[in-house]
Formats: structure tokens, C-alpha cells, sequence
């Protein structure tokens, strides 16, 4: 009973927060913020769709499933790649570098970027094992 | 009590589906599309995940694995694409 | 000796685990092939991974994590209730330059996954330096505030981590 209610409240809290992330695609003014809605959203969304088929199939098929664990955990790791993604390719159609605020350093935004010097954070030569300080 | 809750999980996540479609038909620029298409994977995997859930089994989630790899690569992909004009350089 | 067959112990630890709940069943022989996998796969990739992360406090790690998924959570209602409530001419997008006292690539690409999972922030992009990031948040008004809150929050935790 108690199992049943919390797979039932799982159930109804991913679709309402899938929901809003997808109505937040047509409602918010432009790509940056609607770049919001679907990351964050969505990821709890389909969480929370997926630890409720977890609990499903231990209290009602006594089979312990991993699989949901996988794919949970495979969404969060990529969400993050993919809006960074996106941001970047809009960042390179549309904005200038006066749309965005200064780096406080001597190079500009990677994406704007047209210096040739290669774009990195200071990693360690190759061929040369050890940490940077 | 889980059945009602299964139909307004299903409801949500084709309105939800319906919602990225429309997006990806009418949007302003190329990300918004890419990041609509995105959304729409995220939801089918969830759409696939319940319904798992509605016929007590547990075959479908290879499916939702796939579904989630290729969409991940796809937008990326596809982001790459925008961003230099090729993907694999 | 052990070094070369495991070059990257950390790694094929990941790989048997990803393999066992892609099996999703606990066998004696999933568990020699997952091995076999995790012995023959970092040997292939070695050379794509010319640095390893290197965790030096697991404990910091866990808590990490543990604060990670609670601010997951706690912006998933915030932007819900953004997106639900306020009207459009009310929500102030803003961009914040967060300066990176984190050096290993590791890390601030951790930083800016954290960054983009948490209330109402997403990481646009990296200075070509590497010595910050650019941060868009949905709906505030104080920069200043935001950073600190970055720095503070998530930064020095991942300092103890990697550093």
C-alpha cells in the first residue's frame, strides 16, 4: 500500500515537472532561458519516472532491475554536454562579444575566440606525467 | 491507484512530446530546434520507461538505453554541426 | 607490472559496474567478461587519456554529490515555479562571469556540469584562457551575489576533491 502510493506520487510529480519543462520551450522569451526549462525539468522528470519503475519492479515483480539506475545516471552526465552544447552553437550564431560580460583575463570567450593560440585550460604538456600545481 | 497515476504520466508526456514537436515545426532559430529535439528524446524515454511499467515488464528498457545513447550523440551531433560547420575534424 | 596491464584502475572498476548493471543479473561469467572488457578497453583507449583525475578525498566526494542532488531538486522547483508563474516582462536573464581558481580540466568540467544541473544556472562557455567561466541564469539581478554563491558552494568543495 505504502509502496503503491509512493510509485503513484513518483509517477505524478515526473510527468507534472516533464510537463513544465516542455511548456517552458514555448513560454520563455529566448534561447538562453529556454535553455532552462527542458535541462532541469526534464532530468527530475524522467528521475522520477524511472526510480518509480525501480520500486515497481522489486515490490510487484521481485526482480531487482539496475537498468533505470543506468540510464538515470547516463542523463545526468550528458544534460549538462548537451545544453552546453546548444548554448555554444547559439552563442556562435547570434552574440557578439559586447552582448556578453568581459572574462577578467586577457583572452576573450572560447566560442568567440579568434586568436590562433590553441583554447585550453592549463593542462599538463604531453609526454610529461604529473599534475600542474 | 497506480493506473490513474500511469494515464496522467502518459498524458503529460505526449502533451509534453506534442509541445517539443510544435517547437521543432515553428522555432526561431537552429539551437532552439536542436534543443527541442533534444527535449523530445528525453521525453520519449520516459514515454517508453511507463510503459514498461503499464505492462509489467522489463524488456523495453534496452530500448530506452538506445533511445538515450543515440539521442545524446544525435544532439550533439548536430550542435557540432552549427557550431563548425562539420562534425568531425 | 600492474600499471601496464591497468592502466587506468579507476576506470575498469566503472566498466565491470556499468557492464553488471547492463547484465542486470549478478553471474559468475558476466563478471569474467566484464573483466575482460575492463582489462582490454582502457588498454585501447590509453592514449586518449594523457592525464588521469585524480580523487584525493573521497569523503569530500560523497558530500558532494549528496549537496549536488539536493540542489537538483531544490532548482527543479524553483524553475518550475519560474516557468509556471512569473510573466514574461518580469524574468531577467542575466550572464555571470565566474573567475576559476580550479586548474585541472577535470574539475572545472565537473564545476560546470554542477553549474548547469543547479538553481536556474547554466554554463555557457569557458574563457580560451581557461581562468573562468560564463554562467547564464534565468531570473536575478545580482551578479555579484550569484558568484560568490558558485565560488563558495561548489568550488572550494571541488578544491578539497581534486586539488
Amino acid at each position: 500500500m505504502f509502496a503503491e502510493i509512493l510509485v503513484a506520487a513518483l509517477l505524478v510529480i515526473s510527468g507534472v515537472f516533464a510537463l513544465v519543462g516542455s511548456y517552458g520551450l514555448i513560454k520563455l522569451p529566448d534561447l538562453m532561458t529556454r535553455l532552462h526549462a527542458p535541462t532541469k525539468a526534464s532530468t527530475l522528470g524522467v528521475g522520477g519516472a524511472l526510480i518509480a519503475s525501480m520500486l515497481h519492479a522489486i515490490v510487484w515483480r521481485n526482480e531487482v532491475s539496475w537498468h533505470e539506475l543506468l540510464i538515470t545516471l547516463f542523463l545526468f552526465l550528458t544534460a549538462p554536454i548537451t545544453a552546453n552544447f546548444i548554448a555554444k552553437a547559439h552563442m556562435a550564431e547570434k552574440l557578439k562579444s559586447g552582448d556578453l560580460p568581459p572574462t577578467g583575463t586577457d583572452r576573450d570567450w572560447a566560442t568567440l575566440d579568434m586568436s590562433e593560440e590553441p583554447v585550453q585550460p592549463e593542462m599538463t604538456p604531453p609526454g610529461q606525467p604529473g599534475r600542474p600545481s | 491507484m497506480i493506473a490513474a497515476a500511469l494515464t496522467f504520466a502518459f498524458a503529460c508526456y505526449g502533451i509534453g512530446v506534442l509541445i517539443c514537436l510544435w517547437r521543432v515545426i515553428f522555432a526561431p532559430s537552429i539551437p532552439d530546434r536542436v534543443l527541442a529535439l533534444d527535449t523530445m528524446v528525453v521525453n520519449m524515454i520516459a514515454l517508453i520507461v511507463i510503459y514498461g511499467i503499464a505492462i509489467g515488464t522489463g524488456t523495453y528498457f534496452e530500448a530506452a538505453m538506445l533511445f538515450a545513447m543515440t539521442g545524446f550523440v544525435s544532439s550533439v551531433a548536430y550542435a557540432k554541426f552549427i557550431l563548425r560547420g562539420d562534425i568531425i575534424e | 607490472m600492474l600499471r601496464k596491464i591497468l592502466p587506468h584502475p579507476g576506470l575498469s572498476a566503472l566498466l565491470i559496474l556499468t557492464w553488471l548493471l547492463l547484465v542486470n543479473d549478478f553471474k559468475w561469467g558476466s563478471l569474467v567478461f566484464a573483466t575482460i572488457l575492463a582489462i582490454c578497453i582502457p588498454w585501447l583507449t590509453a592514449p586518449f587519456w594523457p592525464d588521469r583525475p585524480v580523487v584525493k578525498n573521497w569523503l569530500a566526494a560523497a558530500e558532494f554529490v549528496l549537496i549536488v542532488l539536493y540542489d537538483i531538486v531544490k532548482s527543479n522547483i524553483t524553475v518550475a515555479l519560474i516557468v509556471l508563474f512569473k510573466p514574461k516582462s518580469q524574468i531577467h536573464p542575466l550572464w555571470v562571469t565566474v573567475p576559476l581558481d580550479l586548474r585541472t580540466p577535470e574539475a572545472i568540467t565537473v564545476l560546470a556540469g554542477t553549474i548547469t544541473m543547479t538553481p536556474g544556472t547554466v554554463t555557457a562557455d569557458m574563457s580560451a584562457d581557461g581562468r573562468s567561466l560564463l554562467v547564464h541564469c534565468l531570473d536575478a539581478t545580482d551578479a555579484d551575489a550569484i558568484r560568490d554563491d558558485i565560488k563558495s558552494r561548489y568550488e572550494t568543495r571541488l578544491m578539497r576533491i581534486f586539488e
